[in-house]
């Protein structure tokens, strides 16, 4: 497909990176030359210089022919108005990005008048999945397919789950919980194990179930299932207020610091049950006056990152809180990851994500869907959700008898709202939607699971 | 919230306690009292329970304000209760709660009884009564910041929790040195007291009892008719000695310090000094009637100003038989109270500068909507913090003042009898109007009344918010 690119930030890099590496035909453009000639050689795109929401630009990138358009800058309203114009010159499809709360409130109208296909809102996304996280703190990430009746739930194997040197097999008749072992993490190595595959202390393991069947496994393996009961929130960042609502709403008490006096009084305002506190996170007094060796949670919201780190490190000594850790660079990930920070979130991957998605489910192949995307196994490997439209190679074939490509898995089939952890003779039917666990990326379609 | 640290310094308050127990104890030896044993038993218990507490050093040192505020609440109220002890096993004050109601007003320096024959009592209760004003004036935690070892950052939240005043500051760098300097003054102005009280023919018995209720600002007579009984030479030395104690005693460091002339520029102690003239004035005039001459009428107005004023509560006539003038006059000064940083009670003149600063400054703004005025008091600013925090205490001042009218109102005595005696006891000052007058005591009330108004010399003493934090969810918290 043909895809214009406006604003090459964070997100707009990975994304470029990301869709040229699947063969789409890449346009970057951004305003700065610099910002464009920052932007990796080995991106297979055009790098265009110019306001993107001037005609003349889009004509050069090609927008009378693209296919979508997505714009990326760090504007809101220049955002819109690229897409508005892009609509009218060349019909494409639009994707716009839009933190400020007071336009992401009148969404509805905007997607409807304006004709953009897609606002993303990556402040609200981050905070979604940090909820998802307090709500089961054992977990390092949860995932949600199926509109929420499947979970993809990561978490680390300690020594008291007594998993250690039990095989996938071993651990399925021991437990009995309808739950799939997807993926398994061990130091650099990252795995879509077979039933033989043997699982050991320090893994970090993601299991796909329904939610009702993970906390089932997770309460026999003794993993602690209750959701917490208070929050720290260091920085009271966009993402810290859509986060405060939702735990406020869920009855958890929340507390946030932050360094900036006028900005404490604008979250006074916005979040009335929530306790602002005027004052530096890196201020250790100031964290144990307020009671961070109580806290059951510890999310670092800064803008920078390795304030956020450090203040997790030091969390991580006083308090038993579950760490949530934000990280805006993924410059030094493999290294965060081996510090043991508990869970971290990316905005930027959270962003590229939801347009990959989007991106791949417009490719309307014929047959199947992406409904769902998520990067997953520190971005080695990806979980896909697909629609079975219509019948096919794959459709109504035991699975036993389907020769899947390596390192690939059925994770789960939902049929007609029931989750199914399929086992060898189960077999997909059309209208079924399907989860897929691979580390192959760029999966269109269903038949594309079929080693070739 | 550091509950080892707290439950270690009200362990040491215990022990003090056990100590200066010890001197009425030595009272009723020398006077061959048996209900001296009632003072040895409780001394014993406070030792053995202090002992218990502290035998254990607490695991953190971490101390920070909402820890200040519960220690000193929970201290006086252990300290008042375990005070209370000696007059009910004397059997001389059998009701727990009258004994609470009289160990608390000794404590809080308010000096209301419910006594109805003060002279009853044997001497080493009265000693003991007296001695609770002197303990209670300057402060028992303060007094405990001089010996206890402590965090320095933890010392000064303890000491801003129960020193009275819109802002507490320190006279020197050290918490420690400040509080000690304090009771260095205090004592020595004690000593001083009681010489001129012993130069003017009084017995030493009495001398002690009559110090120790004027350095607290506390009220307690050994007589039944407070000090109308003592000659004029003695009741001027009170009432010049219950001004000087109603002054700020960083004014006395700065004379100590040779800065005389900034103590004596201090706004604070100028106000103080000409209400009480002026009031004086009006009550001289007012009550001309009354007196054989207008020196006996300037001499008994200035004592019962002074004693108002100070909230110190002793009296050598019964003002309540007064003209309605007078009697408003005085009720007035209840309010006002003396100087911040002194033993007396009342809102403080301090913070009447700053409401009063703060109209003024209102009405600038009113009348130029875009001006900027800062309030400064002795030349320095008032911090924005501290004007907030005064409004909000006289916020919490009303409130708390109107409640316990309304709940003692079921006693139904005169709305005079209860305004009075709130005001009496809220302000920490002792004798009110009517039935709680100079004359009266406050043996009508029921026992809830008594523990309302418990309450209330708790809360004037203690400057209200150390109580209330005690009693808020916010407090207790977790997290």
């Amino acid at each position: 497909m043909k895809i214009i690119i406006i604003g090459c930030g964070k997100v707009g890099v990975t994304l470029g990176a990301q869709l040229a590496q699947e063969e789409h035909d890449v346009v970057l453009i951004d305003e700065s030359a610099a910002r464009i000639q920052g932007v990796p050689e080995e991106i297979d795109a055009i790098k265009l210089v110019g306001n993107g929401a001037s005609i003349a630009v889009q004509t050069e990138a090609g927008v009378e022919t693209a296919d979508i358009m997505i714009a990326v800058t760090g504007s809101d309203e220049l955002n819109l108005l690229c897409c508005v114009i892009a609509k009218k010159a060349g019909n494409c499809h639009t994707i716009a990005r839009v933190r400020n709360p007071v336009y992401y409130q009148e969404i509805g109208f905007i997607q409807e008048k304006l004709g953009i296909s897609m606002i993303l809102n990556p402040e609200l996304a981050a905070a979604n999945e940090i909820s998802r996280i307090l709500r089961f703190p054992s977990a390092i990430k949860i995932d949600p397919f199926a509109k929420g009746r499947a979970e993809l739930v990561k978490f680390k194997v300690q020594p008291e789950f007594r998993l250690d040197g039990l095989s996938v097999m071993d651990i399925d008749s021991k437990y009995h919980c309808d739950v799939l072992i997807s993926g398994v993490e061990r130091g650099d190595e990252v795995v879509i194990p077979d039933g033989k595959y043997v699982i050991h202390d320090g893994d970090i393991v993601s299991i796909m179930a329904a939610p009702r069947n993970s906390m089932e496994f997770f309460k026999k393996i003794g993993v602690q299932t209750n959701p917490v009961t208070n929050t720290m929130i260091i920085g009271g960042s966009k993402i810290a207020v859509y986060l405060a609502r939702q735990l406020t709403s869920m009855r958890i008490r929340v507390k946030i610091i932050e360094r900036d006096r006028k900005r404490c009084e604008e979250l006074c305002e916005h979040l009335p049950d929530t306790l602002i506190i005027n004052g530096d996170g890196s201020n250790r007094d100031l964290l144990r006056e307020e009671g961070l060796d109580k806290a059951e949670a510890f999310v670092t919201l800064t803008s920078m990152d390795e304030e956020n780190v450090f203040l997790a490190l030091f969390a991580k000594e006083i308090s038993r809180a579950k760490l949530v850790t934000k990280i805006n660079r993924i410059a030094f990930d493999e290294i965060i990851n081996r510090m043991d920070l508990g869970s971290l979130i990316h905005p930027k991957f959270i962003t590229a994500d939801t347009i990959l998605q989007h991106v791949r489910a417009m490719q309307n192949t014929i047959g199947s869907n992406v409904e769902t995307l998520y990067h997953i196994l520190d971005g080695k490997a990806e979980a896909l959700e697909f629609q079975i439209r219509e019948d096919s190679e794959v459709t109504n074939v035991p699975l036993m008898k389907i020769r899947l490509k390596d390192n690939l898995l059925i994770g789960c089939i939902n049929r007609n709202g029931t989750i199914r952890i399929p086992r060898g003779q189960d077999h997909i039917q059309k209208g079924d939607t399907v989860i897929v666990v691979t580390s192959q990326k760029g999966l269109r379609d269903i038949r594309d699971i079929l080693k070739k | 919230m550091n509950y080892s640290i707290i439950v270690y310094v009200i362990g040491w308050i215990l022990n003090v306690e056990a100590v200066l127990l010890l001197l009425p104890c030595t009272v009723a030896v020398i006077y061959r009292e048996p209900s001296g044993t009632s003072l040895a038993i409780t001394a014993v218990a406070c030792l053995v329970l202090g002992l218990l507490l502290v035998r254990k050093k607490p695991k953190s040192e971490i101390f920070y304000a909402a820890e200040g505020f519960v220690t000193v609440s929970l201290s006086w109220v252990v300290l008042s209760v375990m005070g209370a002890m000696p007059f009910v096993i004397s059997g001389y004050i059998p009701n727990p709660v009258d004994a609470l109601f009289e160990t608390v007003s000794g404590f809080t320096t308010t000096g209301a009884s419910i006594l109805t024959s003060v002279e009853a009592l044997p001497n080493c209760l009265l000693f003991w009564r007296s001695f609770t004003h002197w303990i209670g004036g300057m402060g028992v935690l303060v007094f405990l910041l001089c010996l206890l070892p402590m965090a320095g950052g933890s010392r000064m939240n303890l000491m801003k929790a129960e020193s009275p005043g819109p802002s507490v500051s320190r006279l020197v760098p050290k918490v420690q040195t400040t509080a000690k300097i304090l009771y260095e003054i205090y004592i020595v102005m004690t000593v001083t007291e009681i010489v001129f009280l012993l130069l003017g023919g009084m017995p030493f018995f009495d001398a002690l009892t009559t110090a120790f209720g004027t350095a607290g600002t506390g009220g307690f007579g050994i007589k039944n008719d407070s000090f109308a009984g003592y000659s004029p030479y003695l009741q001027n030395v009170v009432t010049v000695f219950m001004i000087l104690f109603g002054i700020n005693f960083n004014a006395y460091f700065f004379i100590i310090m040779g800065k005389a002339k900034q103590a004596f520029e201090m706004e604070e102690i100028r106000t103080y000094l000409l209400v009480i003239a002026a009031s004086i004035a009006a009550i001289t005039w007012d009550t001309l009637g009354i007196f054989q001459s207008v020196g006996a009428a300037f001499q008994q107005a200035a004592f019962q100003v002074g004693s108002i004023v100070t909230t110190t509560g002793f009296a050598t006539t019964d003002f309540n038989k007064w003209p309605q003038a007078s009697r408003t006059i005085l009720v007035m000064l209840m309010f006002m109270g003396a100087c911040a940083g002194s033993t007396g009670g009342g809102m403080k003149v301090s913070r009447f500068l700053i409401l009063i600063k703060t109209v003024k400054k209102e009405l600038i703004q009113l009348v130029h909507p875009n001006a900027v005025k800062k309030i400064k008091m002795d030349g320095k600013l008032i911090e924005h913090e501290v004007v907030r925090a005064t409004n909000v205490y006289c916020v919490a001042y009303v409130l708390i003042f109107a409640f316990s009218m309304l709940l003692i109102a079921v006693d139904e005595q005169t709305l005079v009898t209860n305004f009075t005696a709130v005001a009496a006891t809220f302000n920490n000052i002792g004798p009110g109007l009517d039935v709680v007058g100079p004359s009266g005591n406050f043996s009508v009330f029921s026992n809830f009344s008594k523990l309302i108004l418990i309450f209330d010399m708790l809360a004037g003493r203690l400057e209200i918010f150390p109580i209330l934090v005690m009693f808020s969810r916010e407090t207790w918290r977790k997290f």
